[in-house]
């Protein structure tokens, strides 16, 4: 049986309805640059074209990174399950009140891979019908997966009262 | 002529008689949390039967153990349904923190995980390991019934591990201003209202 057709067909349609995205391939893995003032018809227009399934939603903190301009670049990951084709989408977004609109439209499995990277890394997903933490205690108030969050934490896993033996 | 005898004799009978009851029929209460939950499993199967040390049952309900066996890391987010589960135990009751990461966290120095169960919950006995061995719980459990019948439980000496917790408290790190809000959180706050000193 021959391979499925790579994702060559509907990059440049998506090229011709969305000029101006930066595009990359490596090693058969092809990447999309989106701002996100267009992120949601970028996706939407994907789904529609045939990845209709949103494999994962993550995050990359770049603060200390060499060279980098945008501080959050988020990552999603497309797949058709026609074709088997799979496609990378990044939306970059910056610091003071990072925010991407919500996608859980389109896709319904964005409902809880959104509320883990709003758990991990504090951006809003606009739209999200249900914002709240994932992992963490709804009373943890930080973003642990942010690069300036120590790996120890501050204190908050000690923060409980303790029992003794004489407390029953 | 009658013989005299010290009045603690039949207490201190009594008591060596309890206890020797007591730990000889400790059924357990496992928190499996993680992967020495396998190992606990491991224990109370076949091979290495548990139940011949009396764990004849692994209840699976706090109000029916005597033996709270803590196997596996525990998360922040789990601790206080730990110290729920260990509050609803009823009085004598023990406790054994198997494994590395019940005991000090383990290799998980993470902003989530509790260093070591023995900062919010009295431990009675730790078990080192990654998982332990079967053997390693199996002698954790027979020591712990030395434990239990050395200590009794009509003198109450168990609850002198307050100090000792104490103590291992100092080595808390410091608790700077928190990222956790504990205004929203019921544990914190009923602690406020009804500390215990």
């Amino acid at each position: 049986m021959t391979p499925p057709p790579p994702t060559a067909d509907i990059v440049p349609a998506l090229m011709a309805r969305f000029p101006g995205l930066e595009t990359s391939a490596y090693r058969g893995q092809t990447r999309v640059v989106v701002g996100e003032p267009v992120s949601l018809e970028v996706l939407s227009f994907l789904a529609a074209a045939g990845f209709d399934l949103l494999v994962d939603v993550t995050c990359v903190d770049y603060l200390e990174y060499r060279g980098a301009t945008r501080r959050y670049g988020l990552v999603y990951l497309l797949a058709s399950m026609a074709t088997a084709d799979r496609l990378i989408v990044r939306v970059f977004v910056d610091d003071p009140d990072p925010a991407v609109r919500s996608v859980v439209g389109v896709w319904r499995s964005a409902d809880w891979l959104e509320r883990e990277v709003w758990d991990m890394f504090g951006i809003d997903f606009v739209g999200h019908p249900d914002l709240r933490r994932l992992m963490m205690p709804e009373q943890f108030t930080a973003h642990p997966l942010r690069k300036d969050y120590p790996l120890q934490g501050r204190g908050e896993r000690h923060n409980f009262p303790v029992l003794t033996r004489e407390d029953g | 002529m009658a013989l005299e005898l010290p009045e603690n004799v039949v207490v201190s009978r009594l008591d060596e008689l309890a206890s020797w009851c007591r730990k000889n029929s400790l059924w357990p209460m496992p928190f499996a949390t993680a992967c020495c939950g396998i190992e606990l499993m491991a224990t109370g199967a076949a091979k290495h039967d548990l139940a011949r040390f009396g764990a004849e049952v692994f209840r699976f309900s706090p109000r029916q153990c005597d033996l709270m066996i803590v196997a596996g890391r525990v998360a922040m987010k789990m601790l206080p349904v730990l110290q729920r589960i260990w509050l609803q135990m009823h009085e004598p009751k023990w406790c054994i923190s198997m494994g590395a990461c019940a005991s000090t966290g383990g290799v998980f120095d993470t902003y989530a995980v509790v260093q070591g169960i023995d900062r919010f919950i009295p431990v009675d006995m730790y078990v080192p390991g990654c998982p332990p061995r079967p053997e390693q719980l199996i002698q954790a459990i027979i020591d712990l019934q030395d434990k239990i019948q050395r200590e009794g439980t009509i003198a109450g000496r168990e609850f002198e591990t307050r100090e000792r917790q104490f103590r291992k408290r100092a080595l808390v790190e410091a608790v700077a201003p928190l990222s956790i809000d504990a205004a929203r959180n019921p544990v914190i706050q009923r602690e406020l209202r009804f500390p215990r000193s």
